[in-house]
């Protein structure tokens, strides 16, 4: 309650800072954003004219042979790691909030890297796809899944590179109990956007 | 003063002029052959039906609500030296009188519009006359599986007979309006959509397309010919005998002389390879509407130039100038070339 | 004695950095000063966008004309409804939020000034990026709208689709950033004893649109990102051979689309809301109502997409749905007029310019209201969509309502914004004749749908009875003109005055009123504390009169946020990307990397400068 009196120059008509409230909104917003991506892969879903399809095999004209493209162990792996660093980005901000700078700083870098592995992890898979044929072009499956993973994937760049920032911050000792609303706002979006993939992994990967 | 009394004047002249505007409009249908407040099909009845239930409705509630605006405006104009008016707040039984009454009136809108909903999107009876409509950018095509014919532009339809349309488009998004029988429909490149009626006057209408498809789209109109029976028999029976011709036929008797040399222009020019000359197992997908036909045409260039040898031979020399954009290009035809192919197109009737 | 004043004031600006010149206004992040750059900047674009409209009215004044040719008579109507809907209602109506919401909530500035600074610095690239178009001969020519698959590359190979897609992303990204400051504003910076229901209307009214911004422009931000894809890179959402679905991009598009037009009348009909009242010496009646109202048809305004589509043949249980939702939200909308009528009802109407164009706005909008419930029977629809009777609709709420609501505003707001009084007189002349040219031009529109005019159609011919309703429409924009040129020489004459306007000409009941004209750098010398609605008549009535006029006081110890240029540099390297991004196939992916990096660049060294 005093870190929020401190922080704000005025009270607030909610008693939440200004930039905890625009976080949420911003939040609020990207709802719709990825509401309407998810909504686009829904529609589209059945109606590739070719394949490589998600979950059949599917045999060209031509005779070429695909098996479902899809490879769940990896993606749950990756899924594990961004949950997980949902916790860590918590004992992170935990550790801000009280001044521990170890704590802050050891748990971030623990969020930044599963962040790291999980893009790491979405790139070579999409490199994966174009190697067994499933390109941007290719279907109306391989543009729905690429637009919506990909910009799933970018917010979650976006997310790692702010985290990286604050990182920074934090070992320059940039980051004390007062300050530690930068955190909250980064671990909010980091949060937001962990919810969006615990929607699209089984909306696009389990759901058949 | 000058200016309120000015004010004053103008309102009365904008009252006047919106009047008469009202009274010009609505009186003379006759003049205005696309209009859509002269249903002559029972398709555009269901439509106008529903038109007159909403405009009473509208014209009820404007007459009201405006009256009251006006009155209150008069009413209690302020004078200097007014006290300060009542400060009224609300009334909680007036807001629930006006929430009511317009929800009801709504729901005398709404009934018979999700009746007609219903009647409108109904499956034609068996016995209808399946039509294909196909949209292109600018021109219509019209297809009759059952008789085996294709045509464009010029819609025959028989009276008193339903007509089921099945329609579709060749490249975007149109749609086809029939406001004297019909309504309107959009036509998709990738599903089809349908609309039913039954002509119940004879005559023959104007129509236009009704979603903008590009540069030509103010000039994309066709023409509906609702014929008796016997006349629309007449005119099925006389498009199956325009099958394509086998070389070396004869040439028609009343062809006049350039008949011939319009005969190899249309082949030499390469207009074969967009318009077909055959109404029977005409081929689809062509880039051109179908010409079987078109010497009886009352209208060339997809509704939009009256079908005479004049305008037919300029526009087979001037496509691009007299509607920029369209498929047929220019192909430096000369004034003679153009003469010899109109009159080769004006004996396919 | 007013001089005096003046130069008071002047020193006093200089000797607390309160700067003037070119550069103070670049890298201003006073709520009041980027108010008046969105109304210049926004009013600029109304009079282009007025302009257009004229022209096409020239080219259908006479049967077959060829004034224009249909290439530019496409392009004039895709930009004269791309122009007034993005570029002119929408940011007079944000030149109002941002001059005005502070005020009327008792706050200083709003949430976040930079952001605010961003939000207009990128509006004003988005309409600059969309307007260049024309230097190219390459103007959006596929309507406001954008129906796909016309504007598929097959279809629409040139740049214009470009330019109308990309222009509107920027446009997006203005919009959402300053509906994230006026929410946050809104519901974090009233005054101690400001509830929410204690708020002026024009603040609810702007913050339902708010909300309606924030959830519907990520909609067309996706659309407009897949036909992106589509034209740049080859993939098929909306191009069937590819088995993408034309009829997916209207959908998605309308449902933005539908939220928009509220977002269009909302802050009008919050305007009206704050004129009525004062001008007649009452307050607004049914204050809960109205509340209630507006965030219904917010609410409901999701639902109803699909009226614009009733020609698609989507089946009849959806028809049934939409025309059902389309009715419906009639009703909190009739409540809504009728509580302005019962605001006058009773009252002491004073006929000052700002009340006639309320009044004007309310006899236009149940007009368009009215024609609005004719369409929202699929049947009859079929025979009006798509027709002159759509466009005679639209005009008449978003020009009769939108317009006139906004023009109502200005002539109330302009003593507040600039320290001067409008001509009456001219006023008035400038409100007669925008009514009479306004319905000379669209209520013909009403007939020559009906008996059969397509829309969007850039000639039609002899024969058809379309003729004398085209003259009388092309006549009134000329009446229309000379309303518009009397309301600049009023500005121009008024600019010329002193600016001592007292600070409540017009017996106020809001916030606004308490403070001097135009308003210091930090609003309020001290926070107000509010004790109810209409504080200021409260405050007036416990002092048995008017107020004095507030002196100007320094303000000193007051902290106010510093100018910055990073709005700017971020807001520029948003128009390089998407520039760099529209002629990729030509220059490639590095200056679409650099862009990003500028962009990369504003945002560090904004986030980490000192925010004063």
């Amino acid at each position: 309650m005093t870190a929020h009196a401190h922080a704000a120059h005025l009270e607030t008509s909610t008693g939440l800072d200004n930039r905890k409230l625009a976080i949420w909104t911003f939040i609020g917003s990207e709802c719709m954003f990825f509401a309407t991506l998810i909504s686009n892969y829904l529609v589209n879903k059945g109606r590739s004219l070719v394949g490589p399809f998600p979950h059949e095999p599917w045999t060209s004209p031509a005779g070429q042979h695909f098996e479902p493209i899809f490879e769940i162990p990896l993606v749950t792996l990756g899924t594990a790691l961004l949950l997980f660093s949902s916790l860590f980005v918590v004992l992170a901000l935990s550790g801000a909030q009280r001044g521990s700078r170890k704590a802050l700083i050891g748990w971030l870098a623990a969020t930044i890297a599963c962040g790291l592995f999980f893009v790491g992890m979405q790139v070579y898979e999409f490199t994966h796809f174009v190697h067994r044929g499933l390109g941007f072009t290719t279907n109306l499956f391989g543009s729905s899944f690429y637009t919506l993973t990909g910009f799933h994937g970018t917010h979650v760049t976006i997310g790692v590179l702010w985290l990286a920032t604050l990182w920074v911050d934090a070992v320059r000792g940039k980051i004390p109990p007062p300050k530690s609303l930068n955190l909250e706002m980064a671990a909010l979006y980091w949060h937001f956007v962990d919810v969006v993939w615990i929607i699209i992994f089984p909306v696009v990967y389990l759901i058949k | 003063m000058f200016l309120r009394t000015v004010a004053r004047c103008s309102f009365r002249w904008t009252t006047a002029l919106c009047l008469l505007a009202l009274v010009l409009a609505g009186c003379s249908p006759e003049h205005h052959p696309q209009t859509t407040l002269l249903p002559r099909g029972d398709f555009a009845k269901i439509a106008d039906d529903l038109l007159d239930t909403t405009v009473r409705w509208a014209l009820l509630v404007f007459v009201l609500v405006e009256g009251v605006l006006l009155y209150a405006i008069f009413r209690f104009r302020g004078k200097p030296g007014d006290p300060e008016p009542h400060q009224t707040h609300g009334n909680t039984t007036v807001e629930v009188i006006w929430t009511v009454i317009p929800a009801l009136i709504l729901a005398a809108i709404a009934v018979p519009t999700v009746r007609a909903i219903f009647q409108t999107n109904a499956m034609p009876g068996k016995d209808a006359l399946t039509i294909e409509v196909v949209g292109h950018q600018w021109w219509w095509e019209f297809r009759y599986p059952e008789f085996n014919i294709t045509t464009a532009n010029e819609l025959h339809v028989p009276m008193g007979r339903t007509v089921s349309l099945r329609m579709g488009s060749n490249d975007v998004i149109h749609s086809f309006w029939v406001p004297q029988f019909a309504a309107k429909r959009d036509v998709f490149p990738n599903r089809e959509t349908r609309m039913w009626f039954t002509a119940q006057a004879e005559g023959e209408y104007p129509a236009q397309c009704a979603e903008f498809c590009g540069i030509q789209h103010g000039r994309m109109a066709h023409r509906i010919k609702a014929q008796k029976p016997e006349d629309f028999q007449a005119w099925v029976a006389h498009m199956q005998t325009l099958g394509s011709k086998p070389p070396g036929t004869a040439v028609p008797a009343d062809a006049g002389p350039k008949y011939a040399e319009g005969e190899k222009l249309f082949t030499a020019k390469g207009c074969i390879a967009c318009h077909s000359l055959a109404a029977v197992n005409a081929p689809k997908g062509l880039v051109g509407p179908n010409l079987a036909n078109v010497g009886a045409r009352s209208y060339i260039a997809a509704g939009t130039l009256k079908n005479t040898d004049e305008n037919l031979a300029h526009w087979i020399r001037d496509p691009q100038g007299v509607k920029k954009g369209v498929l047929m290009p220019n192909l430096g035809i000369t004034e003679a070339e153009s003469q010899a192919l109109a009159a080769y197109l004006r004996a396919h009737k | 004695m007013a001089t005096r004043v003046l130069d008071q004031h002047h020193a006093h600006a200089a000797a607390h950095g309160e700067k003037t010149g070119l550069w103070s206004w670049i890298t201003t992040v006073d709520h009041k000063r980027i108010g008046i750059l969105y109304g210049a900047t926004a009013f600029l674009f109304f009079l282009i966008g007025g302009i257009e409209a004229l022209l096409l009215r020239i080219q259908l004044g006479t049967p077959e004309n060829t004034f224009l040719s249909p290439e530019t008579y496409n392009q004039l109507f895709t930009m004269h409804g791309t122009t007034m809907i993005f570029l002119a209602i929408m940011p007079l109506s944000a030149m109002f939020f941002n001059f005005m919401i502070p005020l009327l909530i008792g706050a200083r500035d709003v949430a976040f000034p930079r952001l605010n600074a961003f939000s207009y610095w990128v509006f004003l690239f988005g309409g600059l990026f969309l307007n260049a178009s024309f230097l190219f001969g390459a103007a959006p020519d596929q309507g406001w709208f954008g129906y796909a698959n016309l504007t598929s590359k097959q279809y629409s190979p040139g740049l214009n689709v470009d330019f109308w897609m990309l222009g509107l992303q920027i446009l997006g990204i203005a919009s959402l950033a300053a509906a994230l400051n006026f929410f946050v504003t809104v519901l974090n910076m009233r005054a101690p004893g400001m509830t929410l229901m204690r708020m002026p209307m024009f603040v609810w009214m702007s913050f339902i649109t708010q909300v309606l911004l924030l959830l519907a422009f990520p909609v067309i931000t996706v659309a407009l990102i897949l036909l992106m894809y589509d034209r740049f890179f080859g993939s098929h959402f909306f191009v069937p051979s590819g088995g993408g679905d034309p009829l997916l991009w209207q959908h998605l598009f309308w449902i933005f689309g539908h939220p928009e037009v509220y977002i269009l009348i909302l802050p009008a009909f919050g305007i009206v809301s704050e004129v009525l009242p004062v001008f007649s010496r009452k307050p607004l009646f049914g204050y809960a109502a109205m509340v209630f109202s507006g965030v219904f048809i917010a609410f409901l305004g999701f639902g109803v997409w699909s009226h614009h589509m009733f020609s698609t043949g989507m089946g009849p249980l959806a028809d049934t749905f939409f025309a059902l939702t389309t009715m419906l939200i009639a009703i909190p909308t009739g409540v809504k007029i009728f509580n302005w009528i019962g605001t006058m009802w009773g009252g002491s109407l004073q006929y000052r310019t700002p009340l006639l164009f309320a009044i004007g706005f309310i006899a236009m909008f149940i007009i368009g209201g009215l024609s609005g419930v004719m369409h929202s029977s699929p049947p009859a629809d079929l025979q009006q969509t798509d027709t002159y009777f759509v466009v005679a609709h639209f005009h008449y709420v978003l020009f009769g309502g939108s317009i006139f609501g906004i023009t109502a505003g200005a002539y109330y707001w302009w003593p507040k914004m600039f320290g001067r009084m409008l001509d009456e007189r001219l006023g008035k002349l400038h409100f007669w004749l925008m009514l009479i040219g306004f319905n000379l031009t669209f209520f013909p529109m009403h007939f020559v749908g009906l008996n059969g005019m397509p829309r969007r159609v850039y000639t039609y011919p002899e024969g058809l009875g379309f003729d004398l309703m085209n003259q009388i429409e092309t006549a009134g924009p000329f009446v229309l003109g000379v309303a518009f040129l009397v309301f600049l020489l009023n500005i121009f004459q008024t600019w010329r005055k002193p600016a001592n306007a007292p600070a409540d000409p017009w017996n106020g009941a809001t916030l606004e009123w308490a403070i001097p004209s135009p308003p210091p750098e930090f609003n309020f010398a001290e926070i107000p504390t509010v004790h109810g609605r209409d504080a200021l008549w409260e405050a007036k009535r416990q002092r048995g009169g008017m107020l004095p006029e507030p002196a100007r006081v320094s303000g000193a110890g007051i902290h106010m946020p510093n100018p910055s240029y990073w709005p700017l540099v971020t807001a520029f390297g948003i128009l390089a990307f998407f520039t760099t991004l529209m002629v990729m196939g030509h220059t490639g992916i590095w200056p679409v990397v650099a862009s990003f990096a500028i962009l990369l660049l504003g945002v560090y060294k904004w986030a980490y400068e000192p925010a004063g």
